[in-house]
């Protein structure tokens, strides 16, 4: 059974990253991804953030999914979910003292994110432990995927360096790290990502 | 029988088909901004017309080589690549290094124009997009001013300040005093001997173009009449410091980009209401804008602001002030 089981979960994740993809094809959760990705470090601390939350809030839910009234299931959703990332939020406050300073107000809203809630109901609510997990952290991989590539062009040609690291020795094109060059990234990234997407959907993969 | 004999066509409308077409517009709005292209040569020398000949190729590159991968239907020959490359050639200053205008045009044409669909999507007129996105990526070399000089070649450019420049941090005497008097800086203004991007500068040879497009019939007055009117209005009323009516609409009106915005950028078909009476609205709009951001902004010039704020209004005042169909009763 579980080598029938296994690729399913692969596609679970494949699914989170390409197909489903928070920000390039669901177009969700843009606010972050245009408001800490001047830099590569905060955008792949952002990712990882939301990835834990994601599927710590997935396994959560899909353990709890018996005891929740369908009437109240909302709240109970919300709930589990401001637990979660408060626990994110102290641990990085706690660690990572300098990125929270930047970026803290960022890790408190991903309450109100809405492709982790829309998980929660769509999918951990609906489905046992095993898949949830995966279906958490597919998602999860996915926006960090979007958030680590969003922020490598930006920091890139913004700053002309990488993690904080000088690269080239220059500023190229410093609209990149300013908000407009956030929607410029975003833009021509999901342009790009939906092309993809057209393309292989032509192929049949 | 006679039918067969002697076929009817029939074809829908427009039966009679006006001469004009996209790209005879597009090569004569080109053509008639060459006066100030002459000036601009004559002021800046010959880099003036090597700046503007690279954004004019690195455009219609841009174009032709994204429609070449893209598969599609290859439209350079329609000359609006030619004019944008054109248009922001000639907002550019004098003394750019010249992989800026190669990243203005790609910009302009490929991100503001191709991306949307191409000639006739565009929300923004891809030339002050253009401007734009090189203006805060690049804030220092954008606005570096060489001096006009008369000389052809001249060897050693100094740098200035643009009036609109010197009368936001100096104020208005020091402008006069450096010009001689009021009567002199008005005719340097004309003539375009002044500090400034390199088209925008001769406000004749600017005026020459656009009573050949207003005589065509390319253009109308509505947008650049409101747009200079409202200007000139702004710059009367609330132009002077501490006191009302004292200010100096002539000199707004002469500096800057205005004369260059107000007849070759915001006319642009595409990106302006095609309603006349909206047409005013975004023309006052304009000019509101474009004192707003001179008196009180940060920026000295305003008018490529201005114009890139309106065109966002331009869909919603064109529904806004729908002619009304023919055959229906006014409600």
């Amino acid at each position: 059974m579980a080598q029938t089981e296994a690729p399913k979960y692969f596609d679970l994740i494949k699914n989170g990253i390409f197909k489903e993809n928070t920000i390039f094809r669901l177009a969700l959760s843009l606010c972050p991804s245009i408001a800490v990705t001047n830099n590569l470090r905060n955008g792949v601390l952002m990712g990882t953030a939301v990835l834990f939350v994601q599927v710590m809030v997935n396994i959560t839910i899909s353990l709890m999914r018996d005891f929740i009234h369908p009437r109240i299931r909302l709240p109970i959703f919300m709930l589990v979910i401001s637990g979660w990332v408060t626990v994110t939020d102290m641990t990085m406050a706690a660690f990572a003292p300098e990125a929270y300073k930047q970026m803290g107000l960022y890790i408190q809203l991903i309450v109100a994110f809405a492709s982790i809630l829309a998980r929660a109901e769509m999918f951990a609510s609906k489905n046992t432990f095993v898949p949830s997990m995966f279906d958490g952290i597919g998602m999860g991989l996915g926006f960090l995927f979007a958030l680590t590539i969003i922020s490598f062009f930006r920091e890139l040609l913004g700053k002309g360096s990488l993690w904080g690291l000088q690269i080239i020795d220059a500023k190229p094109l410093l609209i990149m790290i300013l908000p407009a060059g956030g929607f410029f990234a975003v833009g021509i990234l999901m342009g790009f990502f939906n092309w993809l997407s057209v393309k292989y959907e032509k192929k049949g993969l | 029988m006679e039918i067969t004999k002697r076929p009817l066509i029939v074809s829908v409308s427009p039966h009679i088909k006006s001469e004009e077409t996209t790209s005879r517009i597009m090569w004569s709005v080109s053509a008639s901004l060459l006066p100030a292209m002459v000036m601009s040569a004559y002021f800046f020398g010959p880099r003036a017309l090597f700046t503007v000949g690279l954004c004019i190729a690195a455009s219609v590159l841009s174009e032709y080589l994204f429609q070449t991968a893209l598969k599609k239907k290859i439209t350079v020959n329609d000359g609006s690549a030619f004019l944008t490359g054109l248009l922001l050639g000639m907002n550019l200053p004098p003394s750019v290094p010249f992989y800026i205008p190669v990243i203005g045009s790609f910009v302009a044409v490929i991100i503001t124009k191709q991306i949307f669909g191409g000639l006739g999507f565009n929300i923004f007129n891809p030339a002050l997009i253009g401007r734009a996105f090189l203006l805060i990526s690049f804030p220092r070399l954008m606005t570096i001013w060489t001096e006009p000089s008369a000389a052809f070649i001249a060897l050693d450019a100094r740098t200035t300040a643009t009036p609109l420049g010197i009368l936001k941090e100096e104020g208005q005497a020091r402008l006069i005093e450096l010009f001689g008097d009021k009567l002199h800086l008005y005719a340097q203004l004309l003539i375009g001997h002044r500090a400034g991007s390199l088209g925008e500068t001769s406000a004749i040879a600017l005026l020459i173009g656009a009573a050949f497009l207003l005589y065509r019939g390319y253009i109308t007055w509505h947008i650049p009449l409101s747009f200079l009117g409202t200007s000139a209005l702004i710059a009367w009323v609330f132009g002077a410091q501490g006191a009302l009516f004292a200010g100096d609409p002539v000199l707004h009106l002469l500096s800057g980009g205005m004369i260059l915005g107000a007849f070759f950028m915001a006319t642009d078909y595409v990106t302006s209401p095609s309603v006349k009476n909206g047409q005013i609205i975004f023309g006052i709009g304009c000019g509101f804008l474009t004192m707003l951001i001179r008196l009180k902004g940060g920026f000295p010039e305003g008018v490529m602001f201005a114009i890139l704020i309106m065109n966002c209004f331009a869909p919603l005042i064109d529904r806004g002030f729908k002619s009304k169909i023919f055959g229906l009763k006014k409600k």
